[in-house]
């Protein structure tokens, strides 16, 4: 037998769901039936599948609560393996043939649950219990973290790669409306109207809000008829578009405002090329949010049973999706909203066992109509009490004198219990655009004040809940949203008539106290487990702002971020420390509005389309030679070229030897190059380089250092001059990009008087660099048109040539210490030149090295790089370079050098260091502490810090470990014993201090 | 998400800017010329004024410029943009200003 509690076809208001196809789905391995434009939730209900979770902290049996996204308890597991997704609302998962549901927070299974134990022991579970309990020491934090997991366990995170894909959409219009309901419906109609670019977004499978399921009717007729003919209106218009199942999440400057619209949800798998979901970042003009309202609950003791759900929501099931949430039903209100409820599901066969209206003579069209029906009402009463355990089985009701419990409880049998506490606005966009709100004490409730956006809330998120009011508004604000975007004058749409009776003033709410202290649990946040007494509890122990009690008791930090308790909470608390509710304040409202997957988030930037890849133009070369590629910023760079049978280390150390011995070649053509010129550009570079430019003659090259105003070295590389006015700037890979901003802030913000242009060429050229005692060889023999002599090209010299008929630049300069030329070539031609260089080669032993190789060649010649040594606290003179720093002349960052710390004597200076046993591995990263007792390995802390070690690599040409480091008073130190202290693997190595240039100290092989 | 209106390319998304700090901090004329806490406080102190700021941003995505930005940095709007060398309006008095509804 199946979907008992499913209502009979037939009659005015048999549901929107399709009888005619039955889709079969499985909820804990149970096959269960339903029917197109049901949801996980109206199709559990229609089975009688009411417990549907277990709570977060004390494992108490759970029941559907909402109809929508408020939803705190019904979170599912959906779907199984790589496509699994925790914590989903059952009440938005449209149902579709093959789903697989699980419920969530419970083991073994969902009936019997051993962690209910905690319920048993609850009072070991006050608010702040995490605060207090999982403290210290640290060491057990390892304990506490698996007893977390496995008591909370909010779901499992699927395990491998996600299969689907997702999309990003960039969109202009002149008005978002947000929320398909009456408002935003009417809205998008005066806005289209005037012919204005619209977006109409909604979250439910269809448009038209809540209207769906109610009893009601708009311009004469059924309001969902009257829904699917305005949206009929709507797809006609050319510039609206309408997008149902899309949540607007996040509301950021500018009127920005992302959606996610769920493509491929409602289907078992989405289909070929199609994504799973979307995300729309929208630039709106201006934004109508017509967002609607979240109805509250009452607190009252054990108000968790399963079968406690919303009034709106039973209303809804029944209306909408034709099933009955229980045979017989008790309404408790404070407010007409029940009312509504109790005569709908009179209607649909259901036995309403009685209305608990708080309010002492409740008057109205809708009480009278509720007397008129012959159903019970109890004025001035409260229900004080839930029964039953895994379902809901009566409730005791008692009179109320102001808000205590008077007289004796009197029980009532049910299986539900639907709760009306009247309307919370759906102000989180507004909000989060920075909008302020209001404490409308009429309504007991936030509302939309002032707005800080291009923005208008219309209907029931302006806290204007009455059908009529909401189509009126919503034709308003529409309107005036197109005016203000330059469309129409203005003038709105006429308002259809409504069917809908006026309400009567509520009485605003929000507790009730227990028949007798500890009786029951009071609940004010379901999905979170914080009760009454929590918070209670909280403002005893201090904490008596919002913000400070939602994070010690974590009141509306769940999922649902406390749709249905933030407010409730709040003005418990309010009632407790005895000030106005919007002096205690209301939390700030943050995107996303419900949870966003990562994948949407992410959307297409995954894998290879992370970020842009930069490949130079021999790329395709080094991938035929095998190397093995490393990432420089967003260059592959080839990192080494290992032949067959090689280790790694093998390779480098090959590569290394044969670039000292004959001849290597390497890629830099990712080494940033900027074209100067101009009239001042030798002024310009005296300006950013510490030493001096005036006399450099054309044709040749010097090495400079930049620093940033604080004195610290920022970039360094060498710059050629080409001609009178101009040269050619390199900069590291990694700085490339921020020296170029960084010399276009120099020019146009401090020295727009300076006649030179900059431009970068980094992608314009490719680049070879020659290193080695054969070097000259190789190059004498591909190159034409050049004398390659040391008297015609000298150390740091620079000519044009051609090689295979390609013109080429050709640079006398070392980053190896070795014989070296570089060869520059535009970009296009940079394979063939490299191949000619390689050919040339070939005779002499040339090989090909990567990045590793280069790293060692240039720890072995003792260079700092940018990032390890160069870390943005050493100078030029920490790092030796003292001499490279012009007396005379300006520079930026000059005046900082003589600062005092700048010019103290233990200040960390560059060294080498070599290990006392050869065997040893220096590793990077390591403090240096000082020899001796009270040091070293097993010393007590504090132990003083001498150093760290910076760079580090295996020395095939000295046969053993060495590195680069920065230490205090170094250069002074040559020849002491350090201890290398690695705190991450314990071991301590002994190394001595040496000079941080390893081979040729002299620069002699440069200049042969 | 900013909108940002660079005085040569007209608005235009905040991916393709980068911020650059206050633009009222003034470079000595003369470093040498003056003490170490005037040329400290060049280089290390910011004020961090609650409202309407003049701020450095560079068209990096873009046309490469660097240009003034008038920015309220509590409510984010946007107060104007201006070539450097070129003097920025005062912000208009909150009643007066565009897109306020
Ligand atoms: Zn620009």
């Amino acid at each position: 037998m199946s979907q008992l509690f499913r209502m009979a076809p037939g009659g005015a208001w048999a549901g929107l769901i399709d009888r005619s196809r039955e889709i079969r789905f499985s909820f804990d391995g149970r096959t269960l039936r339903g029917h197109p434009g049901d949801t996980l939730a109206s199709a559990l209900l229609a089975n009688g599948v009411r417990l549907v979770g277990r709570s977060f902290k004390y494992h108490r049996p759970r029941g559907i609560v909402g109809v929508g996204a408020e939803e705190p308890n019904a979170l599912i597991q959906l779907r199984r393996g790589e496509r699994t997704e925790p914590n989903v609302r059952a009440t938005q998962i449209e149902l579709h043939d093959g789903l697989e549901a699980e419920s969530q927070n419970r083991w073994p299974s969902l009936g019997f649950d051993l962690g209910a134990v905690n319920s048993a022991l609850s009072g070991l579970f006050p608010a702040g219990f995490y605060y207090k309990t999982f403290m210290w020491p640290a060491s057990w934090w390892m304990f506490y973290e698996t007893f977390i997991r496995r008591v909370a366990g909010m779901g499992k995170t699927a395990t491998a790669a996600d299969p689907d894909h997702y999309e990003h959409m960039h969109v202009h219009c002149d008005v978002l409306v947000v929320g398909g309901g009456p408002a935003g419906l009417m809205a998008a109609r005066a806005a289209g109207r005037w012919g204005a670019r619209v977006i109409v977004c909604d979250e439910g499978a269809a448009l038209g809000g809540s209207v769906l399921g109610e009893r009601l009717f708009i311009d004469g007729k059924p309001a969902p008829d009257w829904v699917r003919e305005t949206e009929a209106e709507l797809a006609a218009m050319p510039e609206v578009r309408l997008l149902a199942r899309t949540t607007a999440f996040g509301y950021y400057d500018q009127n920005m405002v992302t959606l996610v619209e769920r493509v491929a949800d409602h289907v078992l798998m989405p289909g070929h090329h199609q994504p799973r979901q979307r995300l729309w970042l929208v630039r709106a003009r201006r934004v109508v949010l017509a967002t609607g309202a979240i109805e509250r609950p009452i607190v009252f003791a054990d108000n968790d049973r399963p079968g406690v759900m919303l009034a709106s929501a039973a209303r809804a099931y029944a209306n909408r999706y034709a099933v009955i949430p229980g045979k017989r039903v008790v309404l408790f209100t404070c407010n007409d909203g029940a009312y509504a409820t109790a005569l709908d599901l009179a209607d649909a066969g259901v036995d309403v066992a009685g209305i608990v209206d708080t309010r002492p003579d409740p008057t109205g069209p809708l009480p009278a109509r509720a007397r008129a029906a012959g159903l019970a009402i109890h004025a001035g009463h409260a229900v004080a009490l839930a029964h039953g355990g895994k379902a809901l089985s009566g409730v005791e009701i008692m009179a109320l004198d102001g808000d205590r419990l008077t007289g004796s409880s009197r029980p009532l049998h049910c299986d539900v219990l639907a709760v009306s506490g009247g309307w919370n606005p759906a102000v989180h966009l507004f909000s989060q655009a920075q909008g302020k709100l209001r404490f409308d004490d009429i309504l007991g409730s936030f509302v939309p004040d002032r707005a800080a956006q291009a923005v208008h809330v219309a209907g029931s998120a302006a806290g204007h809940f009455a059908l009529g009011q909401c189509l009126a508004e919503g034709a308003r604000a529409g309107a005036d949203a197109a005016r203000l975007a330059g469309f129409g004058d203005g003038t709105p749409p006429a308002t259809p008539a409504t069917s809908e009776d006026a309400p009567a003033p509520h009485r605003t709410l929000w507790a009730i106290p227990p028949i007798e202290p500890g009786k029951g649990k009071r609940f004010v946040d379901v999905q979170n487990d914080v009760t009454a007494e929590d918070v209670a509890l909280a403002a005893r122990e201090g904490y008596r702002s919002v913000e400070h009690l939602k994070r010690y008791t974590t009141l509306g930090m769940g999922t649902d971020q406390g749709k249905t308790s933030n407010i409730t909470g709040l003005a418990i608390l309010s009632g407790i420390v005895g000030e106005p509710i919007p002096k205690v304040g209301t939390t700030t409202f943050r995107a996303p509005y419900t949870p966003v997957t990562f994948g949407t988030l992410v959307g297409p930037e995954v894998g290879e389309h992370l970020d842009p890849i930069r490949h130079s133009a021999m790329h395709p070369w080094h991938v035929k030679a095998g190397a093995q590629f490393v990432n420089a910023g967003l260059w592959k760079r080839a990192q080494l070229y290992r032949r067959p049978g090689e280790t790694e280390q093998q390779a480098i150390d090959r590569e290394v030897l044969n670039t000292r011995e004959k001849v290597g070649i390497v890629d830099v053509s990712t080494l940033g190059k900027i074209d100067i010129q101009g009239p001042d550009a030798v002024e310009f570079l005296n300006r950013v380089y510490t030493n001096a430019w005036s006399k450099l003659e054309i044709g040749r090259g010097r090495y400079g250092i930049m620093l940033r105003e604080d004195g610290m070295v920022f970039d360094d590389g060498t710059t050629t001059r080409l001609g009178p006015n101009h040269f050619l700037m390199t900069t590291t890979t990694a700085n490339a990009v921020r020296v170029m901003a960084w010399l276009e802030y120099w020019l146009q913000v401090q020295w727009p008087d300076l006649k030179v242009y900059v431009a970068s060429v980094t992608e314009q050229w490719a680049a070879a660099a020659l290193a080695g005692p054969l070097a000259r060889l190789v190059l004498a023999d591909a190159v034409e048109g050049l004398d390659v002599s040391n008297e015609a090209l000298p150390f740091m010299g620079y000519a044009t040539a051609h090689i295979a008929g390609i013109p080429v630049r050709v640079f006398r300069i070392s980053f190896s210490g070795e014989l070296g030329f570089e060869v520059n070539v535009a970009a296009d031609h940079g394979m063939t030149v490299w191949e000619a260089l390689m050919k040339a080669g070939e005779k002499h032993g040339i090989m090909p090295y990567g990045t590793e190789a280069l790293g060692v060649l240039r720890i072995e010649k003792g260079h700092f790089v940018v990032g390890p040594e160069a870390d943005g606290r050493t100078t030029a003179d920490d790092l030796g370079l003292s001499g490279l720093v012009s007396k005379t002349k300006d520079f930026i960052g000059k005046r900082s050098l003589t600062r005092p710390a700048l010019l103290a004597p233990d200040r960390l200076q560059l060294v080498g260091l070599m290990p006392l046993d050869k065997k040893d591995e220096i590793v990077r990263g390591c403090q240096l502490v000082a020899d001796g007792p009270g040091s070293g390995r097993g010393a007590r802390p504090p132990v003083p810090m001498e150093g760290v070690v910076t760079s580090n690599c295996y020395s095939a040409t000295l046969g053993c470990w060495i590195a680069l480091a920065l230490v205090k008073a170094g250069r002074k130190r040559h020849g002491e014993t350090l201890h290398a202290q690695s705190p991450l693997t314990g071991r301590s190595v002994p190394v001595k201090i040496v000079p941080n240039v390893f081979i040729d100290p002299e620069g002699a092989r440069l200049r042969v | 998400m900013l909108l940002i209106d660079c005085p040569w390319c007209g608005t235009r998304d905040q991916r393709e800017f980068t911020y650059g700090g206050d633009a009222a901090v003034k470079r000595p004329a003369d470093p040498a010329a003056v003490s170490d806490k005037e040329w400290h406080d060049y280089v290390y102190i910011r004020v961090n004024p609650r409202g309407s700021h003049v701020e450095l941003w560079h068209h990096n995505a873009g046309c490469r410029r660097w240009f003034k930005l008038r920015r309220d940095v509590v409510t984010h709007e946007m107060q104007g943009s201006a070539p450097i060398g070129s003097e920025l309006e005062p912000p208009l008095p909150i009643a007066g200003r565009p897109g306020k509804p």
